[in-house]
């Protein structure tokens, strides 16, 4: 999308993860997602009088991953209460980072070769979950809320970019690779949908070259979509308000992803004042040197690092296989590229059946083995299949596993055979004498002309390049 | 000397804290609360530029468990003790809007 000529948007995101630990930020009870209602409950998380937080070691250690992977600085950090009134939050304060975060100052560089900015990347933890009941039909008659806890106290990291974003695309980039880097670290698992990623983003608009505008901060973005589809609404709404004369309130703005649009959930002058203070329960966190560089040592290799070595393996990669590379180590499929490539075959082929055909059933990728790929790739390479072929291998080994040189025969593939194939040449050759000709003269484009002949009579079955190789031979 | 409180910023701390109060708590706790930010504005007469700044008593740091699950409470136990309950889950008067 473009903004109307001689605007810009700025954009920075906040983004929360769930990390992925045994336990809760501050007590024994279990991080699982998806259990009973409060049955992950304890004293500490459901704070009661006179029960006290101590800080999980794994989630600390996973903070600091995550600053590492986002070039951040790691500094001694203290913690706060966040205090505010809601049920979700039984203690009635969140135990946060405030003026000290453990992560600060730190960046992120994008496939397109841009620089995002992060300030910090703190811990917190998580809230309740609230439900809200209709009165119909209830007992009781009158509205009311429930609330289950076992979220209340889960370990959570918030990143916080620099205002450097530009455009929802550039959100939307810097959004998906710093859920790849989540990924990567172990620290979370990025789902997006089960809440374990969110992101509020803050959207201001200004003529190029002006002073930064009035923010409005816009929450419930639960999907990439949803992100970039907000952000987008919200700049043209500013916009528009400016273009008309109107000035924007700094707000907080809630996005309803089915109307497609945002809305004022509440305004500057009504937001809570939080009174942050030091939680006296918690002492200073300051990991030394020495934790700091064992966190270093034992992370894995980052998404771009990897899109490095893919495209390596690639040569000069196009637009196109630049774009598929990103697909195979989004949906961490690289090993499935780099067998192919230790095998000798064509990486290329290997990124693209990889990208298109396993990310098309990626919910499956546990049926299909390494070697399995690596087979139906090089039967396709050497011609044995065409392309059609190899992909409905693939789709039949993903869908059910098995040997792919037996699906192949039990499909029929394996008819075509450089006997069958030659034949069926040679049968075109016979009924286009003049084509033929040409081609010998060296009009090497009627080349074209006999391969959809051939894949008309096979059905898109046969192997364009095994084609070309038996006209070759018959010159 | 003028309070260094006034109170209106009482109130609004009171209500902030969901706390309601008389007219006559008002004048009294304005009165008190003044007196302990004026013990703690008697500091700044103190030169104190070579004292590292204090965040906790304890000189401890890095006070940390390892990350293994122990058993959480009984839920039906827990539940039990609540003003309401439906479902294994907490009752409580209805929402209004989000959380902040």
């Amino acid at each position: 999308m473009t903004l109307p000529s001689g605007w810009e948007m700025v954009v920075g995101l906040e983004i929360h993860t769930e990390l992925k630990t045994a336990t809760k930020m501050f007590c024994g009870c279990a991080n699982s997602f998806g259990s009973e209602p409060n049955t992950n409950i304890c004293p500490v998380c459901l704070g009661l009088p006179g029960s006290l937080p101590v800080l999980n070691k794994m989630a600390v250690e996973l903070a600091m991953a995550i600053g590492v992977a986002l070039h951040c600085t790691i500094a001694p950090s203290t913690f706060h209460r966040k205090n505010y009134f809601y049920p979700d939050m039984p203690k009635d304060f969140q135990i946060s980072q405030y003026d000290l975060p453990i992560n600060s100052r730190g960046y992120l560089d994008l496939p397109d070769g841009s620089q995002i900015s992060v300030e910090r990347a703190h811990l917190e933890e998580d809230t309740g979950k609230s439900t809200h009941l209709g009165g119909s039909g209830r007992i009781h008659g009158a509205d009311r809320s429930v609330v289950d806890y076992n979220r209340s106290g889960v370990p959570l990291v918030e990143i916080v970019s620099g205002p450097d974003i530009r455009s929802s695309t550039q959100a939307r980039a810097y959004a998906s690779e710093v859920r790849g880097i989540l990924i990567a670290t172990g620290a979370s698992d990025g789902r997006m949908e089960e809440g374990s990623m969110r992101i509020d983003a803050n959207v201001s608009v200004r003529k190029s070259g002006q002073p930064f505008g009035t923010r409005c901060e816009i929450k419930n973005l639960n999907s990439l979509r949803s992100l970039q589809r907000a952000i987008d609404y919200e700049a043209l709404r500013q916009i528009d308000v400016l273009e008309d004369g109107g000035s924007i309130r700094q707000e907080t703005r809630h996005w309803d992803e089915n109307q497609g649009e945002t809305s004022t959930m509440r305004t500057k002058e009504e937001a809570e004042d939080y009174r942050y203070f030091r939680e006296p329960d918690l002492v200073e966190l300051s990991p030394d040197q020495a934790w700091q560089d064992r966190v270093r040592a034992a992370l894995p290799p980052m998404p771009a690092a990897r899109r490095a070595r893919l495209e390596l393996l690639l040569g000069e990669p196009t637009e196109a296989q630049r774009d598929a590379v990103g697909t195979v180590v989004e949906l961490e499929l690289d090993q499935f590229v780099i067998a192919a490539a230790e095998s000798n075959l064509d990486v290329s082929l290997a990124v693209a059946r990889a990208a298109n055909e396993i990310a098309a059933a990626i919910n499956n990728v546990g049926r299909l083995s390494v070697e399995s790929f690596v087979a139906t790739v090089s039967m396709e390479q050497s011609g044995k299949l065409s392309a059609t072929q190899a992909k409905k291998v693939l789709g039949e080994l993903l869908e059910n596993g098995g040997d792919p040189v037996a699906i192949a025969k039990s499909m029929g593939f394996e008819q075509m055979g450089a006997q069958a194939l030659g034949e069926l040449v040679a049968q075109c050759i016979a009924e286009n004498p003049s084509e033929w000709q040409r081609y010998r003269d060296g009009d090497e484009k009627l080349s074209q002309f006999f391969i959809g002949l051939v894949m008309k009579l096979t059905k898109g079955q046969a192997n364009g390049k095994a084609v070309i190789a038996e006209l070759q031979q018959r010159k | 000397m003028s309070s260094p409180l006034s109170r209106e910023e009482v109130a609004k701390v009171a209500k902030l804290a969901r706390l309601r109060i008389t007219d006559a708590e008002l004048e009294q706790f304005t009165e008190q609360l003044g007196q302990i930010l004026e013990h703690a504005n008697d500091m700044t007469s103190l030169n104190l530029a070579d004292v590292e700044p204090t965040g906790h008593p304890f000189g401890l740091i890095n006070v940390m468990r390892e990350d293994v699950v122990r058993p959480s409470v009984d839920r039906d136990a827990v539940l039990a003790e609540a003003p309401d309950a439906e479902g294994g889950r907490f009752g409580v008067p209805r929402i209004m809007g989000e959380a902040p």
